[in-house]
């Protein structure tokens, strides 16, 4: 027979009456005070410097809120005045007047989609061909990468309005200057976006494709492109996307599409016409954005399969 | 052994190939369907481009006189120079003004957005009607670009930083809307059920059940866009709503070659000085998370 082991022997006084070490207790406590303390210091110091950075902005970019007080009823009635025709009426009862541009508008519009397209062909192409040297696995000299991956990271540092501003001086006012920028600037972004793509590939195919022989070429188009393909063009259309918003805006500085006629307008107070080509542009961003998931959805569909 | 050893693998396909095709039909069948649809796709996407570079007044005599043109205007650039101290101080402020539209924008943005991130999100708002007119209101807003924005702030406040502010504030507005919507949705409803539980109002629950959650992620989603921001805040100053944007704007119009190339310089490395800050921040913050 074996005999019971009691933790507490029976008879013996009840646990409750343990009395640890106060001591002991006390360092803990304090140890946990301190602990809780720095937490909170550090917490106190952010926030601190946070106020001190918004404080300094703030005066940097000579926020003044008492003059948006003052003028915030412009904001309000300038969207007001947006939604009124020239001699008064309430644009919806006269919508032919209010679109009266609309044959040339559509005519720009379909300028601006067709810079933001061209341009995101092109720039797709580009970083296609410049994504494979800048990915780490697949590179077959460090500088070559290094280069490769500085002159992607200009390309999309230097907003695209700033490449359209140089090119028109260097190709004449018009379209022109509006697509090379937006390609330039694609090439850029979508270079590095491909590149991470390609580094996250499975490499026993390209192990496959070396140990039979292949070259560089067939590596690319027979290992890797198989397995980047659908990725690829689901961030080609996210691009196209973002650049239709961006070709928006290129007749800003007289590279071509819709802006000039929005920026005239803006600038000469032609209220219903600033109305009716935002809203013109807001539709065409969301009928394309709406198609472009889409086809996004049926691309990472098929793949699936 | 030896023999199918020597053989190279284009030989063994050659010779095998045959048997191969006809044991497996299926593998080798041409998917007629599939591709007609590939190739149909190609054709209209040249096509399009084709009748694009139609339509944009694209010719190679243009563009090759063009690429004449600005490899003279990369020459000209070097090396950068504002000429005198008094102008690349007045630079160097401009760019300070930029990185300051920049942050404060975004910060605003980011505080108005909160309380309508959680008015779109699913798991806060169960009223699809709701949900829909925030979304769609956050979407529109989203759609109309920065510039376009400060150009109609500009009309507001006047020139200068502060509708440049304003333009970044509201743009931003929309796509932070978004952006946190989507993250209370994707957060764990355990924590909310378990204030729940405890007794806690539907603001309780979002105070202490989705809150904690999120907040980590919304301050790196920030820090990210004042990264991006400031490349944004650049060019606003072109229709004259602060910052660098109105500088370079003049100096690329006046043929000052050498000033533009020091300003894109600066540029460079504000936005670089600024990513290496904010990636830094950010890393820190999802730490703290973790721990």
């Amino acid at each position: 027979m074996v005999r019971p082991v009691f933790l507490v022997q029976p008879g013996a006084a009840p646990l409750s009456s343990f009395s640890p070490n106060p001591q002991r207790i006390d360092a803990l406590k304090g140890a946990y005070a301190d602990a809780i303390a720095a937490r909170r210091n550090r917490m106190i110091l952010g926030i601190l410097v946070f106020a001190l950075v918004i404080v300094t902005s703030g005066w940097m970019a000579e926020v003044n809120l008492a003059k948006l007080a003052a003028r915030i009823g412009n904001f309000t009635s300038y969207i007001e005045r947006l939604a009124f025709l020239d001699n008064g009426a309430f644009v919806l009862t006269d919508i032919r007047e209010w679109y009266w541009g609309i044959t040339h508008w559509m005519r720009l519009l379909i300028e601006t989609l067709m810079i933001a397209y061209v341009g995101t062909i092109v720039g797709a192409v580009l970083g296609f061909a410049l994504c494979f040297p800048a990915a780490r696995n697949l590179t077959r000299s460090a500088l070559e990468m290094a280069v490769v991956r500085r002159f992607l990271e200009f390309c999309r540092t230097v907003p695209e309005i700033v490449f359209a501003l140089i090119f028109v001086v260097a190709f004449g006012l018009g379209p022109l200057p509006g697509v090379l920028a937006i390609a330039i600037h694609t090439t850029g972004a979508l270079g590095k976006l491909f590149s991470e793509v390609v580094e996250n590939i499975d490499m026993k195919p390209v192990d496959g494709i070396v140990a039979s022989g292949g070259n560089r070429v067939q590596v690319i188009r027979f290992a890797v492109v198989p397995q980047v393909l659908s990725n690829f063009f689901s961030y080609t259309l996210l691009r196209f996307e973002i650049n239709v918003r961006g070709a928006a805006i290129m007749g800003f500085v007289g590279a071509g599409g819709i802006g000039q006629d929005l920026l005239e307008s803006v600038r000469k107070f032609y209220y219903s016409d600033v109305s009716a080509i935002l809203i013109l542009l807001i539709v065409t961003v969301f009928v394309i954005d709406m198609a472009t998931e889409r086809a996004r959805h049926a691309l990472i569909g098929r793949e699936a399969h | 052994m030896t023999a199918t050893n020597q053989r190279t693998l284009s030989a063994i396909a050659r010779e095998e190939g045959p048997r191969l095709r006809a044991a497996y039909p299926d593998v080798f069948r041409t998917d007629m369907k599939a591709r007609a649809v590939t190739i149909g796709t190609i054709v209209l996407l040249v096509g399009l481009f084709v009748y694009g570079l139609s339509i944009l007044e694209t010719t190679w005599w243009r563009v090759f006189l063009g690429l004449g043109e600005l490899g003279k205007f990369v020459v000209y650039m070097i090396p950068p120079n504002p000429e005198t101290l008094s102008k690349a101080l007045v630079y160097v402020h401009a760019l300070a003004e930029t990185v300051a539209i920049a942050i404060l924008g975004t910060v605003l943005a980011a505080t108005l957005a909160l309380p309508f991130g959680f008015l779109a999100a699913r798991n806060v708002i169960p009223s699809w009607i709701a949900r829909f007119f925030v979304r769609r209101s956050l979407d529109t807003i989203r759609s109309v670009d920065a510039l376009i924005w400060a150009l109609i702030w500009v009309n507001v406040v006047g020139l200068g930083p502060f509708a440049g502010v304003l333009a970044i504030m509201t743009s931003d507005f929309g796509a932070f809307g978004k952006l946190f919507s989507e993250a209370i949705e994707a957060a764990d409803g355990k924590a909310s059920e378990g204030i729940k539980s405890t007794g806690g109002g539907n603001l309780h629950q979002v105070r202490f059940g989705l809150l904690p959650q999120v907040l980590p992620l919304f301050a790196s989603q920030v820090l990210y866009y004042i990264e991006s921001n400031t490349r944004s805040a650049t060019i606003i100053g072109i229709v004259g709503a602060g910052g660098i944007g109105l500088h370079l704007y003049e100096q690329i119009r006046t043929l000052e070659y050498q000033h533009v190339s020091f300003i894109i310089i600066l540029v460079l490395i504000a936005v670089s000085a600024i990513d290496w800050v904010s990636s830094r921040l950010r890393f820190a913050v999802i730490g703290v998370r973790q721990t």
